[in-house]
Parts: C-alpha cells; sequence; structure tokens
C-alpha cells in the first residue's frame, strides 16, 4: 500500500504581495493539508525502519544517488549494532568523504590525502582495545596513499579500511583514478583510459589479500538490495574481527558515482552490474580461518 | 640527578622517555638515526610505542593520528626527510595539535651532504608547509639542551596545542658531551578535544584543518595569529654572552653559537669589545631585545651555516639602526673561531668604527 505522503502533491508557485512594504515574495500553494504528525508515527504504522542513531541528522553533501551515503549508513547501522559508538574512532580521507565527520557522530580525525591508514596507525597503536576505521576513495587509498595502505596492512594494523572503489575522482569532479576501467572515459581521459598510457585498473583487494597482514579481505557493492545486505554483513565483520588482533580488514565497495559518470543513479547501477563488476569481481577474498572464527565466539 | 656522557641524539631520545613521550615514530636518515635506534630499544621496556614507519610521510601522520588521540608523540628526521613531512605539519599546525618534531640538520639543498648545516632556518621559522602558521622552534647549542629542550617542547606543545620543533644539526645531534637528567618532570595536562571515542557525557571529537567556508576559515586563521601573538609575548628565549659593555654584536644560533664564543673570548684578548645573543627560541625571535642592543652597539655580525637567512631577521628587528653583517659557511663546512675574528676586525675597520 503506498501511503498519502509518497503521493505527489500538486504544488502551484505564485508571488505574495505584502500589503504594508509592497515587497514580494514566492510562496507555494498546495491544496492538500500537511499533518502535524507524520503518519508513520501513527499507532497502526509499525516502524520497520530508521536511520542509525550515531548518524548525525543533517543532510548531506553528496549528490543524489550517490553510494556514499549508503556506505556512511551502513558503517554507522554496524556501529550501533554492536553498540560500540564509544570505543570506535573513524578516519576520514581527502575525496567526497572529506566531511564524514559531519556525519558520523563519533570521533574522528580527518587525514592528508592518502594518508589516512598511517593516522590510524597513530591511533590504534596507542589505544589498542578501541575500533579504529578508515574511509577511503580509490585516488586516496590507491594513488596517493599506495605505499601507507600497503605497509599497514603488511604490519597487521588492526584496523577496518572501508574501500569506496568508483573508479573516479569524485570531489575534483570526475578525473581518471588507479581504478578507472579501460576505455573508461573522465575528464582526464576524455578519449577514454588507455593501456598504454595508464595500465590497467588497480585490483587493491587482489593485491593486498597477498599480504600476510591481510585478515579479512572482501569486495562487495551496494547497487542492488542484495548487494547491500551483503556489504552490511562485511561491514559488521571487519569491526568484529578487530578484536582478534590479527590484522587488518579490509571491505572495498564498488560504488557509484552518477554525477561523474553522467549517469542517473539507476544507469549507474546497471553500470555497475554490467560493467564494473566484470574488471573488479564482487566475493570474499581472504577469509578467516575456522579456529580464528571459534577464538571469536569465545571472545563473545 | 644522574650525569652522564651520550651523543646529542641519544641525550634527546632519552629525554623523550624522561618526558613522558607516549609514541615515536620515524624513519632512518643520517646524522639521526641514533634517536630511532635508541628509543627501538628503550620504548617498549617502557610500554610506549615506538614504530619505525615506511616514510617520512607515514610517520608524521602517525604523529597526526597519536597526538589527535592526545597522546604526547614526536619524531625526528634530518633535512630531506623534514621536507617531506611539511604537508603533515602543516595538517598538524592547521588542527592545532601538540607535538614535537626534531630536525637534526644537515647541508642542503637536495641530498646535500650528512654534515652539519643551518640552511632550513627559512623553512623552520616561517612556516614551510603551505598556509599560514607558525612553529615554535627551539634551537639548542650543546648536548645538554638537546635532553632539556625535549621537556620543554613537549609542555610548550601542550600549552598552545602547537607543534614544536627542535632546530638541531649534524654536530650537536652527532658530538658527545656531559649530560644531566632529572632536573624536569613531565607536566602532562588534561586534553578534553582528543579522539578517545565520544562518551555520552560529551559531543563528539574531531580533528580538522579543514574549513570549507572562507568566513570560517578566517575565522580560526585569527585564532591561530592570537595564539602566535601569545607565544611571542610569553616565550621568547635568549642567552646573552658579554652584551653588557659590547660595541659589536654577534648573532648566532646552535652549533654556530658555540663556534662563535670561542671567537668572542679571541677577540676580547685582542681588546675588541664584542657581545653575543644567541637565540634559544627561533620562533618567537627575541627581535626585542636585539632592538635594544642597537641602540648602544655599532654593528651586528650574524653567523650561520647557511648563505644568510637568520640575518633577515637580525635586520628586521634592529631595523637600520646598526649595519648588520653577515658571514656563513656551507656545504657541511664550519667557520673556525679565528675566521669569525678576521670577519670581525675587516667589519670594524671597514666601518671605521675604531
Amino acid at each position: 500500500m503506498q501511503s498519502e505522503e509518497h503521493l505527489l502533491v500538486d504544488e502551484q508557485l505564485i508571488t505574495v504581495k505584502d500589503p504594508d512594504t509592497g515587497k514580494e515574495t514566492d510562496t507555494v500553494l498546495t491544496d492538500i493539508e500537511v499533518p502535524a504528525k507524520p503518519r508513520c508515527l501513527d499507532d497502526e504504522y509499525e516502524m520497520v525502519y530508521h536511520k542509525p542513531k550515531t548518524m548525525v541528522d543533517v543532510s548531506m553533501h553528496y549528490c543524489p544517488g550517490c553510494a556514499h551515503s549508503q556506505f556512511h549508513k551502513l558503517i554507522m547501522e554496524a556501529v550501533d549494532e554492536l553498540g560500540i559508538q564509544e570505543q570506535t574512532i573513524g578516519v576520514a580521507p581527502v575525496g567526497c568523504a572529506v566531511f564524514a565527520y559531519d556525519y558520523m557522530n563519533i570521533d574522528m580525525s580527518e587525514a592528508a590525502h592518502g594518508r589516512a591508514t598511517a593516522t590510524a596507525t597513530g591511533i590504534k597503536r596507542l589505544m589498542p582495545d578501541k575500533y579504529v576505521f578508515t574511509y577511503q576513495g580509490d585516488g586516496d587509498l590507491a594513488a596517493i596513499g599506495t605505499a601507507e595502505t600497503i605497509h599497514t596492512i603488511n604490519r597487521g594494523e588492526n584496523i577496518a579500511i572501508f574501500f569506496m572503489n568508483n573508479a573516479v575522482y569524485g570531489m575534483t569532479s570526475g578525473q581518471m583514478a588507479p581504478t578507472s576501467l579501460v576505455g573508461m572515459k573522465t575528464t582526464t581521459s576524455p578519449t577514454g583510459r588507455n593501456v598504454a598510457d595508464y595500465g590497467f585498473p588497480i585490483k587493491v583487494s587482489e593485491l593486498i589479500a597477498q599480504l600476510p597482514g591481510a585478515f579479512y579481505v572482501t569486495r562487495q557493492a551496494m547497487h542492488n538490495p542484495t548487494a547491500v545486505r551483503k556489504a552490511k554483513k562485511a561491514i559488521l565483520n571487519a569491526f568484529k574481527y578487530q578484536k582478534l588482533h590479527k590484522g587488518t580488514c579490509f571491505v572495498e565497495v564498488i560504488g557509484n558515482c552518477p554525477s561523474n559518470w553522467k549517469l542517473t543513479p539507476v544507469e549507474a547501477n546497471k553500470f555497475i552490474d554490467e560493467s564494473m563488476v566484470k574488471t573488479f569481481p564482487l566475493g570474499d577474498i581472504k577469509l578467516p580461518s575456522t579456529e580464528d572464527l571459534k577464538l571469536l565466539e569465545q571472545e563473545k | 640527578m644522574e650525569t652522564k656522557l651520550m651523543k646529542g641524539n641519544e641525550a634527546l631520545a632519552e629525554a623523550a622517555i624522561q618526558a613522558g613521550c607516549d609514541a615515536y615514530f620515524g624513519y632512518p636518515i643520517t646524522p639521526q638515526s641514533e634517536v630511532l635506534e635508541y628509543l627501538a630499544l628503550e620504548m617498549p621496556k617502557h610500554g610506549r610505542i615506538v614504530l619505525q614507519a615506511e616514510s617520512e610521510v607515514a610517520s608524521i601522520n602517525m604523529v597526526y593520528g597519536a597526538a589527535g588521540a592526545g597522546f604526547r608523540s614526536m619524531t625526528s628526521s634530518s633535512s630531506p626527510g623534514i621536507s617531506l613531512m611539511q604537508e603533515g605539519i602543516s595538517y598538524i599546525a592547521g588542527a592545532e595539535l601538540p607535538c614535537l618534531i626534531v630536525n637534526v640538520n644537515r647541508a642542503g639543498p637536495g641530498l646535500g651532504t650528512i654534515q652539519p648545516g643551518q640552511g632550513d632556518y627559512f623553512q623552520s621559522t616561517k612556516g614551510g608547509g603551505h598556509g599560514d602558521y607558525r612553529l615554535i622552534v627551539l634551537a639548542p647549542s650543546s648536548v645538554q639542551e638537546m635532553a632539556d629542550f625535549v621537556f620543554l617542547g613537549f609542555d610548550l606543545a601542550d600549552k598552545y596545542r602547537n607543534p614544536v620543533l627542535i632546530l638541531s644539526d649534524g654536530a650537536i645531534g652527532q658530538m658527545m658531551e656531559k649530560v644531566t637528567f632529572g632536573k624536569f618532570k613531565p607536566k602532562k595536562i588534561d586534553k578534553p578535544w582528543a579522539t578517545t571515542g565520544k562518551t555520552k557525557d560529551r559531543e563528539r571529537n574531531y580533528i580538522t584543518s579543514l574549513h570549507i567556508q572562507p568566513e570560517k576559515l578566517e575565522i580560526h586563521n585569527r585564532k591561530l595569529v592570537a595564539k602566535y601573538e601569545e607565544i611571542k609575548k610569553n616565550e621568547v628565549r635568549f642567552e646573552e654572552i658579554h652584551t653588557e659593555d659590547a660595541e659589536y654584536i654577534i648573532v648566532a644560533y646552535g652549533l654556530c653559537a658555540r663556534i662563535c664564543h670561542k671567537a668572542i673570548n679571541i677577540a676580547r684578548e685582542k681588546g675588541i669589545k664584542v657581545g653575543m645573543l644567541r637565540p634559544i627560541t627561533l620562533f618567537p625571535y627575541p627581535s626585542e631585545r636585539l632592538h635594544e642592543l642597537a641602540e648602544t652597539a655599532k654593528s651586528m655580525l650574524t653567523v650561520e651555516l647557511n648563505a644568510g637567512q637568520m640575518v633577515e631577521d637580525v635586520r628586521l628587528a634592529v631595523n637600520g639602526k646598526v649595519p648588520v653583517e653577515f658571514y656563513g659557511r656551507m656545504g657541511g663546512m664550519l667557520p673556525n673561531p679565528e675566521e669569525i675574528v678576521e670577519k670581525l676586525e675587516n667589519l670594524i675597520h671597514n666601518n671605521h668604527a675604531i
């Protein structure tokens, strides 16, 4: 059943002139009376979904349909469900997620471009029992921060790295990323990424899974409800496994960037299904051993 | 009180432990690798964190993370490595994090040499990285000061929420001297702004240097400027030698000040009334005192291990009252005291000052 709030309201823009000052202001006229209390709060409705409590209740700067907001929300849902708001410290990158600390109601540190895992190392080494994560894009993690990424994971820092791979530099408006697909048109590869000049997209998850310090490596997406549920589970794992102090948890998420891909959100999600996952196949790349999982059970 | 014979770099490292340094992050580079080597062995014994990073870029960002979490954190390097850290230092200054950075200055530019130099004066005192900011800069001229300034540096960093730089050089770092410990105790303070995990009784803390709205960034800039003014008011430190009756003033810091001290003794035996002002803080700079000394001095001579950097600050302080000359050696070469006396005599002769 579709509720009344979701029906399109006939709007009419009219100009009202103040009789005293003569000043004109634009006002929207609607013929539907807005209820004082949202219908979803009526007793007859059951609350089936709400925003995570650790999300700050502000509107986000992300473009409509962008995967970042979804990714933020899943991370905060995980923090909520595990009840670890007081023990979690996040590190925000340079890139679209630079304002992550405006949305996540936890202690956070902004890091220089590419240096998030070094900053997270500094935090985690001093507070080994806290949950520490970085949130990074492909330019941040796989271009300028490659050294930090590899060495942090090689040391097996007990942090979670949440890696948003949308194959493009979003914040700077659509330049080629190290993960841009072959032939992908961006503002700096206007005729398409060519291998002769720029090589192939870096498959970071496969690369770092080779390092003994990597404990859990998985590549997920968020372009359909099933993918979202799987991504959420991976994020939860990445937090839970930190308790084992056995190494780095790495969750890559193939996200869309409708604005810079010049696609609608729906088309962008289709692009993930039809193109992105061919270069970046989804699924777990490195999983904890059965013994490690038993240890985790004992921890509980 | 305990007196030991130690290398400058080792004394600094030992002082870090005694000053309650919680974490050290570094990367090897001559002539300061002893700091990392010493701490790699000693820090774990005290339950502290020591980590050899993959680069100076990573080290300074580890310091950023640890300092942001409220811990006493430090790194050290030498000139090329400090250049690599400039981005991180700018972020630390912007985010107002207290930490200690040590530069055991070697001669440059580029890879230069591993011998001592003072070519990083501009970089250290005028900001160094991008944007408007200042570090508190301490210039030790002995192994004892290498140790003492670690305590002072951490305390000043915490007091002002500002990065502090100890600007040493390859000679002070490498030479062995007596050093006494036990004079100072660490003064740790509460850091309610730190990212330690958001508790129910407070709003979330976040560490950032980002202020995307120009109106807000300018407010932040003004706040930083006000802090630097406060530092200038309270923290100027310098040493004076024979300035009471001096007609000529030598201005030199760090290693150069030691060589100049000897030169002053030789010149005094020759009957030249010369004294020295040795800036201990290079930022804030003892401009006011130099201005006063210019009232009675006939001229000044700045001696540095570079092509002439601090001399600009001396000239600004003196503001044309007396001539300010410069003498410098570069490339890792050191002047001998006689050379300085000769320069001084030429200066007196040329200025017809006698």
